[in-house]
């Protein structure tokens, strides 16, 4: 009998260690990550020209006359693609989300989600590939461009990519909502509409915020879609029919053939560093946004 | 407390896909280190240049079935990518589309010992591509270097005297590569010289089939890639040095005697004398049968002896 109880709190005891494991790996695998990357870039941190990586829009990393690291227009390239990715996936991903938890008849909206989850299987170099071949001609075509690479087309590449995270987080977030609210609602007499304005989106705010900002994280992190979709132009945008280049797209470009330690692909590692803090940021404000709307 | 709980299956999924990443980049570099090392060869690896990959993955293919038991395993990269591979001493051969640089030849005498050997196996001309509605015919390595080149002012087909049908506005569309791959490096050198830059804002596709595929598709484009990346959606430009000299159309007639401007040398780089496996491959490359492959891949063969 003492040997079964005491079987019972050993399995215990391992998978309670075995769950914590994996608990603290997450952290350990963060940290880990930022380490590596600091590491491959730091000792060109006090070398480099801030001034000309930040202002400057001359990136020439392997030039044989004066190598270059500026990287504004890069930032101009990532900022403009993600914000318009966003305007055109979180109205569309909220709407969808909605009418999926909300509106719909239940036989449509299983449909409807397993459909919204294949979009979100499909890889992105597929998604990338569709932005040259299929979007390309048809951005000239439609809008009498010369070239149809560029911030318009990234961003309705990244716009699909992150609808499906959206309207999946999102509806999670809706369907969350305690039935006793839309009942209440519905009792006071509110119209169906009313009910998703005044009463559920207020209830759901913390879900939807994290639905959006997981959306806003895949666009700023996407790669290889937006290298082949942008045009991946050194160039600050003055309009959305202007080519430009993320700096995600260039350290997938250049890390490749950038020879091991040497400046180039370090300059490359400390783009790196200066991604993981800007969605390290990203993430911060959002939580203590979260967290200040939780406490009220 | 009544947040949906939403981030701990993501938080697992990262988890393995961290972990089965890890296992995969274990077994690869173990797997790597064995390879070229066996003492009765087997498997030849061979890494580089982007331009050459179709070229020696043809090669590969017409040998294994002379050589079964010999397998030839080829990937793209780059010629940078090549070089520092064989220098890490993880490929026996490497394409290059440019020669070493010395600083590389340095640097594998340094890590690995031993002097690197250069094979000549053909040539590679570039081609300048432009929308097959292009009115264009001809143009001069100085009128690339005003297109392409940072002190360069043209940013208009006007500018050439072209009107380009069909495309809005008369923008030329610049299509180039990233920026470290040999063929960036050569064509840089080729129009503006040995610390010339290139202007910034053109499109910098990742692939030389990419850049053909793209000016097919864009009316008002001009790129450069490999001669044998030609299709019919695409026109090649014949090239004149200087303004006045007779404009040369890329063909292998022109490559090797000289006259097309924007030629170059395709090279495998062995560390030290290659051992007879690899002997034997790259004598068969020169073979006939191995410069008949060059001549179908779209390169121009070594001239007959």
């Amino acid at each position: 009998m003492s040997g079964r109880r005491k079987t019972a709190v050993l399995t215990e005891k391992t998978m309670e260690a075995l769950i914590r494991l994996c608990g603290v790996s997450a952290v350990v695998f963060v940290f880990g990550i930022f380490f590596f990357v600091f590491r491959e870039g730091y000792d060109l941190l006090p070398r480099l020209d801030y001034r000309e990586f930040f202002t400057s829009i001359e990136w020439y990393p392997t030039s044989q006359n004066r190598v270059r690291y500026g990287i504004l227009a890069l930032l101009a390239g990532t900022f403009s693609v993600t914000v318009l990715a966003m305007l055109l996936a979180v109205p569309f991903g909220l709407g969808a989300a909605i009418y999926v938890s909300e509106f719909c008849p239940p036989k449509r909206r299983e449909t409807l989600k397993v459909i919204i989850e294949l979009l979100a299987a499909i890889p992105s170099v597929v998604w990338g590939f569709i932005g040259l071949t299929v979007m390309n001609p048809l951005i000239i075509y439609l809008f009498r461009v010369p070239i149809g690479l560029n911030v318009l087309n990234g961003g309705i590449i990244l716009a699909l990519m992150s609808v499906p995270i959206i309207v999946s987080i999102a509806e999670d977030a809706l369907k969350a909502v305690p039935d006793t609210y839309r009942e209440a609602a519905l009792a006071l007499g509110a119209t169906r509409w009313q009910t998703v304005y005044r009463v559920l989106l207020p209830a759901a705010r913390n879900g939807l915020l994290a639905a959006v900002l997981l959306g806003v994280g895949r666009a700023i992190g996407e790669t290889m879609a937006v290298l082949m979709a942008t045009g991946h132009a050194v160039h600050i945008p003055t309009s959305v029919f202007d080519s430009v280049r993320t700096l995600t797209a260039t350290v997938a470009a250049e890390m490749g053939e950038a020879p091991v330690h040497s400046d180039h692909y370090k300059v490359l590692f400390v783009i790196g560093i200066l991604l993981f803090t800007l969605t390290f940021l990203v993430n911060l404000i959002a939580d203590l946004t979260v967290r200040g709307i939780r406490n009220k | 407390m009544k947040r949906p709980q939403k981030n701990v299956p993501y938080l697992s999924t990262f988890f393995l896909i961290g972990l089965v990443s890890l296992w995969a980049a274990a077994c690869r570099s173990g797997g790597q280190e064995a390879g070229p090392r066996q003492g009765k060869a087997r498997i030849i690896q061979n890494t580089g240049s982007d331009t050459m990959v179709n070229l020696a993955q043809a090669w590969a293919e017409a040998y294994s079935p002379i050589h079964p038991e010999i397998s030839v395993e080829v990937s793209g990269g780059g010629s940078g990518t090549g070089i520092a591979a064989l220098i890490n001493g993880t490929v026996d051969i490497a394409n290059c589309s440019r020669k070493m640089e010395p600083a590389e030849i340095q640097r594998a005498r340094e890590s690995a010992g031993k002097e690197p050997r250069e094979h000549l196996i053909g040539y590679d001309a570039l081609a300048i591509y432009v929308h097959k509605q292009n009115p264009l015919e001809e143009i001069t390595l100085e009128q690339l270097a005003e297109i392409y080149g940072e002190k360069g002012k043209w940013t208009r087909w006007a500018d050439l005297g072209v009107k380009i049908p069909q495309a809005a506005g008369d923008e030329i569309i610049r299509i180039s590569r990233q920026s470290n791959s040999g063929t960036f490096a050569y064509f840089r050198e080729a129009i503006l010289g040995h610390s010339g830059d290139f202007k910034l804002g053109s499109r910098d596709l990742h692939g030389s089939k990419d850049v053909v595929e793209l000016v097919s598709r864009t009316p008002g484009a001009i790129g450069y890639s490999g001669m044998g990346y030609g299709t019919g959606e695409v026109k090649k430009l014949r090239v004149a040095r200087k303004a006045g000299e007779k404009a040369v159309e890329p063909n292998s007639e022109t490559t090797l005697n000289g006259t097309y401007p924007i030629s170059r040398p395709l090279l495998m780089y062995t560390l030290g004398e290659p051992d007879s496996h690899l002997r034997a491959y790259l004598d068969w490359i020169h073979s006939d049968a191995g410069q008949a492959i060059v001549t179908q891949s779209g390169y121009v063969a070594l001239p007959k002896k």
